[in-house]
């Protein structure tokens, strides 16, 4: 796995500077969102399927608009931390409620919380309620690249992010407490009775899932220069979910690729039919769920088996 | 012996019914008991109080002279209380060594080995196996017959091999006393004896105390050292299975049908 990641990496360092501008965004936006799925993926596989993770890609991106325009700090890489960490604490206080539900109760829950914060930047002025606010543009290490380079220096930071992520969270699904995802989704009652707490468990993951959506949210706003509160409507929820399934759980490379065929659809399904372009991913996302129930990871997983 | 499982005056109703009435017990160690009685007894709540699934309206129970009535499972699991279920509670998406290196992976993390900050290729010895999970599972695997299927579904597994590994998870947290809860019902006649052999053994071997429920009492007088009878909710028999078997009370509650036809099957051998 280390190789593998290793050679993403070198393909965006390497490649990035012959794609345009378009396709560097969609490639940055695609880690950002990836970074969201991959903490959607832990939950998933131990049976939470998580319809607010929205909640923390807006408070990583209002955190990052916060330090840019307050603090005037606007090193991607400073944000991208305090978006983690923001994220991170939101989630360990929310965790010790959110732990103790299941099923559609624990996804109705983390549903409700990020529609509150929806609620209040909405009302909130000083947070631009519903137009948002603008961010002033990136800068790396203090220094800022010249315009032409400016998305690409992004996807680059965003491809270490994304990278690293994935690094981490596959070592940590080699750690005991990481490998009881498919045993709590399997059966509860035998973990507990094997000297392990659940809530734990599942607080620890909640926790995890919600830095990444953090790191994931200060990167958006950092790479579209503009947060607002739709980052935590339901709908956008809605394509982190999309995102997981059509990625499917197989591997921590998997929410990188679904967010890039998502992004992908997406912008061409709008470029070719603005009017009815949610029918082109629901279509694209019946088609993964009839032909393809474990997500496009399982054709990776498929062509290694046989 | 000393005690190592000690009930104290343990109470528990359920609205009306009383499930345990002043029951006392005190379990010796190193010791096999069997727990007798009709469907709805008592056997069960006995086992749920001591693992901590259900607690006492009053009472108390003590393992090794610490009080344990108030823990929750997975504290009464770590101090070595382990126990199988009636229905096998396995994970049931994953294979047979998966499902053991699940239960050695608890018991690295619960003695803090094996964790995010470990070196990635490092193999940590689990508590108490002295050797890595992956070789402690093949061991316990070969030991109660299960190697043959140690990439097959738990979903797929006949029902003996389920009920087996259900207690051989348990081996896994090294147990000072194990609770089977009826650890022959839904397996063949010709399983049931095979099953209990192997599963003593392994346990004698271990030095691990026994408590089992059981209906089959061909099986009680052959592997309980001592009987705890229930009727109503009290134990109204404690003694060697040859004389708690011959208790006029235990005869006439508890086993009458059940010793009418072993004696009938004897009489026709």
């Amino acid at each position: 796995m280390p190789s593998v990641l290793g050679a993403t990496l070198a393909a965006v360092i390497v490649g990035g500077p012959l794609l345009p501008q378009w396709a560097l965004f969609i490639l940055t936006i695609a880690f950002a969102q990836g970074l969201v799925a991959l903490g959607l993926m832990l939950l998933l596989r131990a049976g939470l399927v998580s319809f607010g993770q929205a909640l923390y890609y807006c408070i990583g991106a209002y955190t990052a608009g916060g330090l840019a325009r307050a603090f005037n700090v606007s090193d991607v890489f400073l944000q991208m931390i305090a978006g983690a960490a923001t994220s991170a604490l939101a989630a360990f206080v929310l965790g010790f409620l959110l732990a103790k539900y299941r099923g559609i109760f624990f996804g109705l829950l983390s549903l409700a919380l990020s529609m509150i914060l929806y609620g209040l930047i909405v009302k909130s002025e000083a947070l631009g309620s519903t137009d948002g606010l603008n961010i002033a543009q990136s800068t790396l290490f203090g220094v800022r690249p010249a315009s032409a380079w400016v998305r690409y220096a992004v996807a680059v930071a965003a491809a270490f992010a994304g990278i690293g992520a994935a690094y981490l969270v596959h070592r940590f699904l080699e750690t005991p407490l990481g490998r009881l995802g498919p045993a709590i989704k399997d059966n509860e009652i035998r973990v507990e009775y094997m000297g392990a707490s659940v809530r734990h468990a599942i607080h620890v993951k909640y926790v995890i899932a919600a830095t990444l959506a953090g790191v994931g949210g200060a990167l958006a706003a950092t790479t579209v220069g503009h947060i607002d509160p739709e980052m935590a409507y339901w709908t956008t929820s809605g394509e982190f979910i999309f995102i997981t399934i059509l990625a499917g759980t197989g591997s921590v490379l998997a929410p990188f690729l679904g967010a890039l065929l998502f992004g992908a659809i997406h912008t061409l399904a709008y470029d070719l039919s603005p009017h009815t372009w949610q029918m082109s991913l629901g279509t694209a996302l019946l088609l993964v769920i009839v032909f393809l129930p474990e997500g496009l990871w399982s054709l990776f997983a498929r062509r290694r088996a046989g | 012996m000393a005690v190592i499982l000690d009930a104290r005056g343990v109470n528990k109703s359920f609205g009306a019914v009383t499930a345990a009435a002043e029951i006392n017990a005190a379990i010796e160690a190193d010791s096999v008991v069997g727990l007798i009685g009709t469907n709805g007894a008592g056997k069960t709540t006995f086992i749920n109080m001591i693992t901590g699934y259900l607690k006492p309206d009053s009472g108390s129970i003590h393992y090794e002279g610490r009080d344990i009535t108030a823990l929750a499972p997975r504290q009464i699991t770590r101090l070595g209380i382990l126990r199988s279920f009636q229905v096998p509670q396995l994970y049931s998406s994953l294979n047979v060594r998966e499902n053991m290196l699940i239960a050695l992976g608890i018991m690295l993390h619960n003695a803090g080995r094996g964790g995010f900050f470990s070196r990635s290729r490092a193999r940590p010895n689990v508590p108490g196996h002295d050797a890595p999970a992956e070789e402690v599972a093949e061991r316990i695997l070969e030991r109660f017959g299960l190697a043959e299927y140690r990439e097959k579904n738990a979903q797929v597994l006949p029902g003996g091999v389920r009920k087996l590994l259900d207690i051989a998870l348990t081996l896994a947290a090294k147990p000072r006393v194990l609770l089977l809860d009826e650890p022959t019902s839904g397996v063949s006649a010709e399983e049931k004896f095979a099953i209990m052999e192997m599963v003593m053994k392994a346990m004698k071997a271990e030095g691990v105390t026994v408590i089992f429920v059981e209906h089959d009492m061909e099986v009680v007088s052959r592997f309980a050292e001592r009987v705890l009878a229930f009727y109503d909710g009290r134990i109204i028999a404690d003694a060697p299975p040859e004389v708690a078997l011959g208790d006029p009370d235990v005869r006439r509650y508890v086993v009458g049908g059940e010793l009418r036809r072993m004696d009938e099957r004897a009489a026709r051998a």
